[in-house]
């Protein structure tokens, strides 16, 4: 499969928030400002796509050879938490500007359940190491795209009349279903 | 003490319910409740993990120094699920496949990770299987009413049993995508109608 699919299923026609259900929280919470959503979009590329890489490196090197391949959940989340915790280390002392961009959002990405299950879904579909990268960034960049595009409707949404019942939750989610139903349209694309 | 016990067990069931009013572990609410046969397995494998975590974690909690004690729940949260996830692929390969993705991704359910945090660290080990019971009844009830309701309107059917003629041609929509956001969003509406009237 040529890396031009990869990247096109991957952000649009299965985009891993809005047809593949990974990574609502974020999507739900960080999701009122444009700004923010774009800080976190960018915090999970930078993770997601270094948390493949080595979870790939990982289980085809040490687990495979080692017949470990039942341990990869439990591996392959302590390899990302450990991850996390070293990008925000280095950040902080090479790169404050950029830290100061993307600390608040390091430490929720531990539990983003795009980021293990992007590394486990590329594990799964056999990828060799730079399809298993072009499909992390790909999927990084749907995931950016969508709360990006989420978070401008919520902030027209402030200046709406919402009726009281449908305020904060049941509202966001109706976006959201609309938002998927946009996306929909894309499924025919690569057929 | 016993009214303390019948609160800890009852909480996570309504006033509290994690899907409804704490909004956490959405990732599986919305992924896996295309049927209600999937959202009951999905929950009653998050009650299992729930309950062993909660009591694995509540034993422990007084050899775990403070700082590490996150890497060490979430090893402890990683086994348990490696543990049903083997167990689900042996005995329930159908449920299995069906769930997919999501069985692996119950490690990083905010839900378990948060009531470790927020229970399991400060009771003792009874009052954490209670607590665990709750919450992991009260995900198990939203998921199965989400997906009966997709279910329901998607394929005009209930746990599997057709309710239509084979020429009924169900609202499609609510088994994709956008009608976990949709439903969610309605069941939503309903809750908060019906809470706001109570109080």
């Amino acid at each position: 499969m040529s890396y031009i699919t990869i990247f096109i299923a991957a952000i649009f026609v299965n985009n891993i928030v809005l047809s593949q259900f990974l990574g609502i929280c974020p999507f739900l919470g960080v999701s009122k400002k444009i700004s923010t959503a774009f800080g976190m979009g960018c915090a999970v590329m930078f993770v997601m796509t270094l948390a493949t890489i080595v979870t790939h490196l990982i289980y085809h090197q040490v687990l495979v050879p080692f017949n470990l391949v039942y341990m990869q959940t439990i591996v392959f989340i302590l390899v990302i938490a450990g991850l996390v915790q070293m990008v925000e280390i280095i950040l902080k002392k090479t790169s404050p500007i950029l830290y100061q961009a993307l600390g608040i959002f390091l430490p929720l990405i531990t539990t983003n359940c795009a980021v293990l299950g992007v590394a486990i879904l590329s594990i799964q579909k056999e990828y060799g190491l730079l399809s298993a990268v072009c499909y992390s960034l790909a999927n990084a960049i749907g995931f950016t795209l969508a709360i990006v595009l989420f978070a401008g409707m919520r902030e027209r949404l402030e200046r709406a009349g919402v009726p009281e019942a449908l305020r904060g939750a049941p509202i966001a989610l109706i976006c959201a279903g609309l938002l998927s139903m946009a996306f929909i349209g894309f499924s025919g694309v690569g057929m | 003490m016993k009214n303390n016990s019948l609160e800890n067990l009852t909480r996570g069931i309504l006033r509290e319910n994690p899907t409804f009013v704490m909004m956490l572990g959405m990732c599986p609410t919305l992924g896996v409740t295309t049927s209600a046969l999937n959202g009951l397995g999905m929950g009653l494998a998050t009650l299992l993990v729930l309950m062993i975590s909660n009591m694995l974690i509540s034993g422990v909690k007084n050899y775990i120094p403070d700082v590490v004690r996150i890497p060490c729940y979430i090893v402890i949260i990683a086994s348990c699920v490696t543990v049903i996830e083997m167990l689900m692929a042996a005995y329930l390969p159908e449920l299995y496949a069906a769930l997919g993705i999501f069985i692996p991704l119950i490690v990083v359910n905010c839900i378990i990770l948060g009531r470790a945090e927020a229970f399991a660290a400060h009771n003792n080990i009874w009052q954490s299987l209670l607590d665990a019971i709750g919450m992991g009844l009260g995900f198990t009830l939203s998921l199965t009413i989400l997906g009966l309701v997709r279910e329901l309107l998607g394929s005009y059917a209930a746990f599997g049993y057709p309710l239509a003629g084979e020429e009924a041609t169900p609202l499609l929509l609510f088994i994709m995508p956008p009608g976990a956001f949709l439903a969610l969003a309605g069941l939503m509406l309903i809750f908060n109608k019906l809470r706001g009237q109570k109080s």
